[in-house]
């Protein structure tokens, strides 16, 4: 395993002790006090009630009692003391019809939570070690804007130094007062750490290189290195005050000359100065090493010899070049490859190169694909491999000169010397028994027991499919989409349907013999859409009559996929199941399964026995739908504990896109469910698909993570991979690699098109080698490192428990920045904490992945919310994994009307909000409108067309269509938030103090989570101790 | 007085029995030492036009080892209104009913021209028929098509009320569920998998709760039709839409690449349809009617893999043990004749195909069920077409020949005992005082079930005399034997048809001669073949021809008349002299030679003649020939070589197949055209006779004959040939060129020969 890689790290898969260098004593007792916490968050216990003790007095050891909330106490507390708003937004405890069951933990009692067994009992100690800290960046004093929301305005901080530096006022400027339990609770997270450093720095200096902090001008490029990184603390700072979060009146941003209060770094300035920058831009690819903009960021991208980013993103343009190298940084060195991304109208779209019989060049030695890394020699005879250097002949007909620069005159003419990504026809060879492929089916498989019928979802499906199978994917030339399409009913039995043109009426055939599940029928059950369109639509007009009696509430589920599996596998197709289920698979059959699910294992070593599937069932049955090219889409309408975990690795393994509506209501969520069917079926995909990924010499892959499949250790076998998909790689020196020569990834994916077609499709990127740590960090993707550590700590959890998970992210974290704190930064910042340029927002977008449902077992959150979570994520590219992470949180009450643009996105924190605003969040999956109790009816008229704040509906999960710019507006930035989301997002309008708004709060993941994560502030102190740990 | 024949035919047409002794030698001893054995041929439900059944239900023996029913055997006092019955010399008061009966007023079954009475009871709910057809779909385009009118007109023969279904079966077997509106709809099973009944029943969703449901149903609806189920519905009401159904069935669907057989699931379909009938109808009549084309090759009951290139097993085959799927096969299919029997439901069988289909592992099902065997070359002849219209065929009345679920009966007086029955039956095992410890067929029981039975539906009971020597039945008493046969008519009705036979007595040392006399030489023949043929399907044939033998010579011994050691002495009485010639016919029968037939073949020609009645059995055993010439009026000829005249047309009968064949001359005639010529009309109607009598013979016989018009010289008169007697071969040359008759080329021995050996080895004093 991987030194640098996370994932790698050995505990994930060996029994190593400790965590490579990580395990020294001290680094060891560091996580422990920073998984304690942690797992005081968790624990679940609503309603504790000890509150009262002193936090000082409290220290305990021992297991951490509940967790609470100290930030929604703080308010809590605080509210009827402090001026403006505050009061409005909590008072008092939650009326009984909220969320309620997570809202008591929020009761004063955070301190037991401190594991450190430090004698901070005393208040005086306490104040003591308040005082010392330092915080950079505080406003100048400004009071509360009343605009703002004030959410923490307990401990008014001095004024601090107008300097746009984050360097704290002196301690005495901090008042803590003991008695103010709310500073108290937040303060007592960092106590443990002062009380371990024994003694307070005084305040740290101003730092000069804090100088170009969050509010610098983006240089081009990529900034010169170490002067900008995010805040930096004294270590004796961190003890996180809880006064940090400022008054809302320092929000601005320090170009205003105001001082930020959050001037941590934040991830909206990252994303948008990497706009600002490099959006609407033509990026070429011609570059080796160079690293692309933001996924965030808006641009053409121009293949010049790379693959584009949309393809291919890494975690490091520049690898280290040796492995001791790679092990010192622990950054982990990936690929994450969408190799079916979509590309924009305005870029081009894949080249494709016919050789004909001879089918693609490839290197006699290491078998890579003729690509611009090859070297043309003895003009032109012979080509020296890129990965493996072998020379090998040109063969006769792909012969050409060169040129005086020794490149092939054909150069430009042809994609397979010029271009990163392009696509071979393969020839039979590549084809399963040398014949050529059929093209692919889909199987619509409908659950139609009692509850399907009763909502009227059958009837739903069975109404959309009739115009939808209009729109099966088909080649651009193509005038008729080739694939052939099943019907497939079940309940406790499964109904196959003849469909055959030439039938007068569809025929049904039922087969009951579910333990040993078989196709009855082959001619007739796959067929042509357009010619059997009479007879599908009868059928599709009957089906939910046919079952409209029955009173069937039973199902079975892998004699479901097994059938369709089977059904393909005779039909010599490969294909796409559509599974529209409904309940736990409880009937008698194979994959039977059993309420399995208990909160008592959570936080257990038992834990991750949540996320495995029930018996060996279904990964037998994957590992046939993968070789029979089986795709399995599932969609799933639970009421209750469906085992997401057993039911959707079939999913999992064959590429498919699972989806899940909770409790479907026909009215509410139809289209949401609606627009994920149809965007689903229309996708671009491809077919039993074979991905090799190949490097050159000096690494190799070792790792793959997403919606795949391994028999092997090299072939990432897909039954199917779509759009969406993407498979993260993780690379290891086997070997000194080579500056000159750089490292090269050539990643082949052999697939069948939906008409039918094998193709080859390649994807080539270049990347540096350096022998400065410095240049690996200055390549570093933070989007992409977030990616990898979400996938690798979500196969993680299957095999560890959760403790360990988390605890070995917070760990590497801390190393990488260790890192390159001792070797890159300025010996000056010893106290500090410094973050590199590109590593800025790790921190945030780190704890929001500790803070991620999978990775916090709490009672209130389902089980199979968190398996499915987990198994989203682990087929996310990199855009998706980002915004799933960090929310998007668009303020709409000042949208510019004139401007197309959708506006900048604010930072996910409470404190964004303002009572009179109206807010969008989006991560992916979900869309909130968060609406201010005082937000002006002018808008609430607009968008609603209602009079009044109280008038309006919060069951409505979209917004009417109104004729006026706002709502226009509106709906414009609905279906760009949308647009290329692999998921329908069902807006849910929040009405602030209203009983959603706890869900809504969850995604303001700066925040103290009410399931107990941390929030960005805790996390960085923690970070920082670590670091300091680690260096000290 | 009245000679035995008439005696004999008499009581064939008023009782529908035949024994083979019309006097029973008097004790144990003196019955082994008569050879064949005291048995019957008894066709239980033959049709009685001047039988009226009676309304009401038999007054049965109140002793309840005994049971007999009040015939007109029993003694009766008037005065006291008893009655002994004569089985069990139990004293019995008559019913309430039966106060009026007086010597003048005596109820039907006292009077002595009813020994055969059948009454008819109310007893339980009546249920329409049942036909459940199951069908093969790996057909060839043409024979499904003629399959499918085949079986759409037989819906407009069914009776309206009965109850039809239907399976489909190819690689998968599809049970078709008759009574969804729109969709059609079936149930699919593996073929290759064998379910138990309760699975077959939980799949089509028959179990428990469907069950109750149907038995509380019947108190709170009672006027409602009786049950049925989604898959047998009456055919009134569905046989529109089963037209259609049939109609659009298609051959299986499965691509069968070159040189494989269509993989064909024979075993699982019956295994369902006897699984569906069992759970839903038990105990009533259904017929399971087997059409299939081919083979089963897959799953239970296959009989030959798929592969072409290995060819279905042979006779040569299973001697040497090669028939790798039979044992399991034949033991798949014997269980499911039993559990079907059991049910009293029936299985026919009717395979088309020129190869084999396998019969010679599925005949248990027919022959324990008392269902058809029909085999031809194709659905699309019409030798299928009418066979299967013939067994919806009405009867006199207008009442299908058919009847189901009979249970026979069979008491003995105390000198005998029974020792067992052969033909479409299985035993119910109902052990009694007069049940046999020595067993003749299937043994050890006194009743027997027939599940399906027609008119002809004949059966061989074999009784032993227990009575010993040293003591002597009283002069001129008389044995007797009562057949009660319980079955439900083709109307549904209940029927209970009660026979009742005496016999005299005779003591075999003063009174041989009577015995003799009263020897029925004809049902002595089919009774031996049955036990011979019986003998066959277990033994290897030639000890089944050696046994034959054996009993022949000893039958000759004791009964012939000759001087030891002189062959040329030997003579047997009139009685008798048929007797050695059926014999010598039955040795070289299908039966018994496998030679030249198939396995199936020979199935099928066993099958039939365990079950046909006498005059039909005889004609199995010894062709009919009948010759047509311009020398006078057709006439019954030797079935002989020397038959075979130019100048004849013959006709021959064997029951399976109906040959006319022309002599040389006659077939130049007709090649030359005389018959079109005014001037030579007799000739054409020379021709025209066999015709028409052939024509007739089809007309009536089940299953229909095999209809052969051959000549001299033409390679269809190797039926004829190969049957009758080679009294001329090119071995005896002394007939060779002989005017009279045809040489057979053939090594087979003669009847001259073979009477010749017999007489030696009779009259030999070393045997």
């Amino acid at each position: 395993m991987s030194q640098q890689g996370y994932v790698a790290a050995p505990p994930y898969s060996q029994s190593q002790p400790g965590i490579g260098g990580f395990g020294s004593p001290n680094s060891s007792l560091h996580y422990g006090h920073y998984g304690d916490p942690n797992s005081s968050y968790s624990a679940p216990q609503p309603s504790v009630s000890k509150s009262a003790v002193p936090f000082g007095s409290s220290a305990p050891v021992g297991p951490p009692p509940p967790g609470a909330h100290q930030l929604s106490q703080t308010n809590f507390q605080n509210g009827p003391g402090t001026p403006g708003q505050q009061p409005h937004r909590f008072q008092g405890p939650p009326p009984p019809g909220n969320t309620g069951a997570s809202y008591p933990p929020y009761s004063p009692q955070s301190q037991p939570a401190f594991p450190n067994a430090a004698p901070a009992s005393s208040t005086a100690q306490l104040a003591d070690q308040l005082n010392s800290m330092q915080i950079n960046n505080y406003g100048p004093g400004t009071t509360p804007s009343p605009g703002h929301p004030a959410s923490f305005q307990s401990p008014r901080l001095p004024p601090p130094p107008t300097q746009q530096q984050m360097v704290l006022p002196p301690g005495p400027q901090v008042p803590p007062p003991p008695t103010s339990s709310v500073n108290g609770l937040c303060a007592q997270q960092s106590l443990p750490p002062m009380a371990r450093q024994g003694g307070i720095p005084g305040p740290v200096p101003p730092n000069p290189n804090l100088q170009q902090l969050p509010g610098q001008p983006p240089g081009p490029g990529y900034h010169p290195q170490q002067a900008n990184y995010g805040p930096q603390m004294a270590g004796s700072q961190l003890s996180y005050p809880g006064a940090f979060p400022g008054g809302p009146g320092q929000l601005s941003g320090p170009q205003q000359k105001k001082l930020d209060p959050n001037s941590i770094p934040s991830p909206i300035q990252v994303i948008e100065s990497d706009k600002a920058a490099r959006g609407g831009q033509v990026y070429a690819t011609n570059t080796r090493g160079q690293v692309p903009p933001l996924v965030t960021t808006d641009c053409v991208i121009q293949d010049q010899g790379h693959a584009s980013p949309r393809y291919i993103r890494c975690t490091t343009y520049c690898f280290p070049l040796t492995s001791d190298m790679a092990k010192q940084t622990r950054i982990p060195l990936a690929a994450v490859i969408q190799p079916f991304a979509n590309v924009p109208p305005n870029e081009t779209p894949l080249y494709l190169v016919n050789h004909g019989e001879t089918g693609p060049i490839r290197c006699n030695r290491c078998k890579a694909y003729m690509c611009p890394f090859m070297q043309f020699i003895e003009g032109g005879r012979r080509y020296q491999c890129g990965f493996c250097n072998c020379i090998n002949d040109v063969p006769s007909f792909f012969f050409q000169h060169l040129d005086h620069m020794g490149r092939r005159i054909d150069h430009y003419e042809r994609p397979e010397l010029s271009l990163g990504s392009y696509e071979y026809v393969a020839t039979l060879d590549y084809c399963r028994d040398k014949k050529p492929p059929n093209p692919p089916a889909y199987i619509f498989m409908i659950d139609v027991s009692y509850r399907n019928i009763k909502s009227g979802l059958v009837k739903l499906i069975c109404d959309e499919l009739k115009t939808l199978l209009d729109k099966l994917p088909r080649e651009e030339q193509e005038e008729s989409s080739a694939i052939r399409v099943g019907f497939v009913t079940y309940n406790k039995v499964l109904h196959f349907f003849n469909v055959k043109s030439s039938l007068a009426q569809p025929q049904m055939m039922v087969v009951t013999d579910v333990s040993e599940v078989f196709v009855p029928l082959l001619d007739g059950f796959l067929v042509d859409f357009e010619e059997s369109r009479s007879v599908i639509t009868n059928l599709l007009d009957q089906i939910p009559e046919l079952f409209a009696d029955t009173n069937e509430s039973e199902t079975i589920f892998a004699p479901v996929i097994q059938a369709g599996m089977e059904a393909l596998k005779a039909a010599e197709r490969a294909g796409k199941l559509f599974i529209f289920h409904s309940s736990l698979p409880t009937a008698e059959a194979p994959g039977k399964l059993k309420n399995r699910d208990d909160k008592k294992l959570l936080n257990t070593d038992k834990e991750k026995t949540l996320f495995q599937p029930q018996g060996n069932c279904y990964e037998a049955l994957a590992r046939d739908c993968v070789a029979n090219g089986c795709c399995v889409n599932l969609f799933l309408f639970p009421n209750q504990y469906v085992d997401v975990a057993s039911v959707g690795l079939v999913t999992m393994y064959t590429g498919g896109t699972l989806y899940k509506y909770n409790n479907f209501q026909l009215d509410g969520d139809s289209p949401q469910f609606l627009s994920d069917l149809r965007r689903d079926m229309e996708k671009k995909m491809g077919f039993d698909a074979t991905m090799r990924v190949r490097t050159s010499t000096g690494f190799r892959a070792t790792e793959f993570l997403g919606a795949i499949y391994m028999n092997n250790t090299t072939d990432v076998e897909m039954a199917a991979v779509d759009c969406d998909k993407a498979v993260t790689v993780e690379f290891k020196h086997d070997d000194k690699l080579n500056e000159d020569t750089g490292a090269l990834i050539q990643c082949a994916l052999l697939y069948t098109t939906v008409s039918g077609q094998r193709r080859i499709r390649i994807h080539n990127i270049g990347l540096n080698c350096s022998a400065q740590l410095a240049d690996v960090y200055r390549t570093c993707e933070t989007d992409a490192l977030i990616n990898f550590f979400a996938k690798s700590a979500f196969k993680a959890i299957l095999s560890q428990p959760l403790k360990t998970v988390r605890d070995i992210l917070v760990n590497q974290t801390a190393h990488m920045l260790a890192c390159y704190k001792k070797n890159c930064a300025s010996p000056a910042t010893v106290s500090q904490l410094i973050l590199p340029d590109t590593m800025k927002v790790l921190p945030v977008y780190m704890n929001c992945l500790l803070k991620s449902c999978v990775l916090v077992g709490r009672a209130e959150i389902p089980t199979d919310e968190r398996a499915f979570h987990r198994q989203l994520v682990m087929a996310m590219g990199v855009a998706d994994t980002q915004l799933f992470f960090y929310p998007r949180l668009l303020p709409i009450h000042s949208l510019d009307l004139k401007s197309d643009a959708v506006p900048a996105a604010v930072r996910c924190s409470e404190e964004r909000l303002s009572e009179g605003g109206a807010f969008l969040l989006a991560n992916g999956l979900s869309m909130f409108l968060w609406l201010g109790a005082s937000v002006s009816p002018e808008l609430i008229q607009g968008l609603f067309n209602v009079p009044s704040f109280a008038h309006i509906s919060t069951d409505a999960t979209s917004l009417p269509d109104l004729d006026n710019p706002f709502s226009k507006k509106l709906k414009h930035i609905l279906e760009q938030l949308q647009s290329q989301k692999p998921y329908t997002m069902k807006l849910i309008i929040v009405k602030q103090r209203e009983q959603p708004e706890m869900l809504f709060r969850q995604f303001l993941v700066e925040d103290k989570s009410i399931y107990g994560g941390a929030s960005y502030v805790d996390f960085l102190v923690c970070i920082h101790k670590e670091i300091s740990q680690l260096l000290s | 007085m009245a000679t035995y024949l008439e005696f004999i035919q008499q009581n064939e047409e008023r009782d529908g029995v035949r024994f083979s002794w019309n006097v029973w030698p008097s004790s144990r001893l003196e019955a082994t030492r008569m050879v064949v054995p005291l048995a019957c041929l008894l066709t239980p439900v033959k049709e009685r036009l001047d039988l009226p059944p009676v309304q009401y239900e038999p007054v049965l023996c109140s002793r309840p080892t005994c049971k007999a029913v009040l015939n007109p055997l029993c003694q009766v006092d008037y005065r006291t209104k008893l009655w002994a019955c004569n089985f069990c010399f139990q004293r019995n008061q008559f019913p309430p009913a039966y106060a009026g009966i007086s010597e003048v007023n005596q109820p039907a079954e006292l009077m002595p021209q009813f020994s055969t009475i059948e009454y008819i009871v109310q007893r339980g709910p009546q249920t329409p028929l049942i036909f459940l057809y199951v069908v093969d779909t790996c057909l060839e385009e043409e024979d499904l098509q003629a399959l499918k009118e085949s079986l759409q007109m037989s819906l407009s023969l069914l009776p309206a009320s009965a109850l039809v279904g239907l399976i489909t079966f190819g690689r998968m077997v599809q049970v078709h569920e008759l009574s969804c509106e729109g969709i059609s709809k079936s149930y699919v099973f593996r073929g290759t998998k064998d379910l138990t009944a309760k699975q077959i029943q939980d799949m089509l969703g028959l179990s428990r709760p469907a069950v109750s449901m149907q038995q509380g149903r019947p108190l709170q609806t009672p006027e409602q039709p009786p049950i049925s189920s989604r898959f047998l519905q009456p055919v009134h009401k569905i046989d529109m839409n089963l037209t259609d159904l049939l109609g659009e069935l298609q051959r299986d669907p499965w691509p069968v690449t070159q040189g494989k057989r269509p993989l064909r699931s024979t075993g699982v379909a019956l295994s369902i349809a006897v699984g569906l009938l069992e759970g839903t109808f038990p105990n009533t009549g259904a017929r399971i009617m087997l059409f299939t084309g081919g083979p089963p090759t897959q799953g239970p009951g296959m009989v030959v893999g798929d592969e072409l290139k290995t060819p279905i097993r042979s006779w040569h085959d299973i001697e040497k043990d090669n028939a790798r799927f039979m044992k399991k096969a034949t033991k798949h299919y014997e269980t499911l004749a039993n559990r079907t029997a059991a049910n009293g439901h029936c299985i026919d069988i009717y395979a088309c195909a020129l190869d084999q289909t396998g019969l010679l592992e599925m005949k248990c099902c027919a022959n324990l069920t008392g269902g058809h065997m029909v085999m031809g070359d194709s659905f699309n002849t019409s030798l299928f077409k009418q066979t299967f219209q013939r067994v919806f065929n009405k009867g006199y009345n207008g009442e299908f020949r058919m009847a189901f679920g009979a249970n026979l009966d069979v008491k003995t007086s105390r000198e005998l005992k029974i020792a067992g029955a052969i033909g479409p039956c299985v035993s119910l095992n109902a052990k009694g005082p007069c049940v046999s410890e020595n067993e003749l067929g299937i043994g050890g029981t006194s009743q027997w079930k027939i599940c399906s039975l027609d008119p002809s539906t004949t059966l061989a009971i074999y009784f032993e005399v227990v009575n010993q020597h040293n003591a002597p039945i009283p002069q001129g008493s008389r044995g007797a034997v009562q057949f009660v046969t319980q079955y439900q008519h083709s109307s549904t009705e209940k029927r209970i048809r009660v026979t009742t036979i005496a016999r005299n007595w005779a003591d075999a040392q003063t009174q041989l001669q009577h015995i003799e006399a009263a020897f029925d030489q004809e049902a002595a023949a089919v009774l031996m073949a049955r036990l011979g043929v019986y003998r066959a399907e277990s033994e290897e044939g030639p000890d089944v021809l050696r046994w034959l033998d054996r009993q022949l010579i000893r039958l000759c011994q004791k009964f012939g008349q000759y001087n030891k050691d002189d062959p040329n002495s030997f003579r047997l009485s009139e009685s008798f002299s048929l007797y050695p010639q059926f014999m010598f016919h039955l040795r070289r029968s299908p039966f018994l030679q496998v030679f030249n037939n198939s396995p199936d073949e020979s199935s099928y020609y066993r099958h039939h003649f365990a079950r046909q009645d006498l005059t039909q059995s005889l004609i199995m055993i010894q062709p009919i020939l009948y010759a047509y010439s311009f020398h006078g009026p057709p006439e019954p000829v030797l079935l002989d070589s020397s038959s075979i005249l130019p100048d004849r047309i013959l006709l021959m009968d064997t029951f399976f197949q109906i040959v006319i064949y022309l002599g040389e001359t006659i077939a130049q005639w007709q090649k030359a055209g005389y018959q079109d010529m005014p001037e030579y009309e007799n000739f054409k109607h020379l021709l025209q006779a066999p015709l028409d009598d052939g024509q007739e013979i089809l007309q009536t016989r089940f299953p229909m004959p095999r209809y052969i018009h051959t000549e001299h010289g033409g390679s269809q008169a190797r039926f004829l040939l190969s049957k009758v007697n080679p009294s001329q071969t090119h071995n005896n040359l002394y007939a060779w060129g002989q005017e009279s008759g045809a040489p057979i080329l053939t090594d087979d021995v003669s009847l001259q020969v073979f009477m010749d050996h017999l007489k030696k080895l009779a009259v030999s004093s070393a045997s």
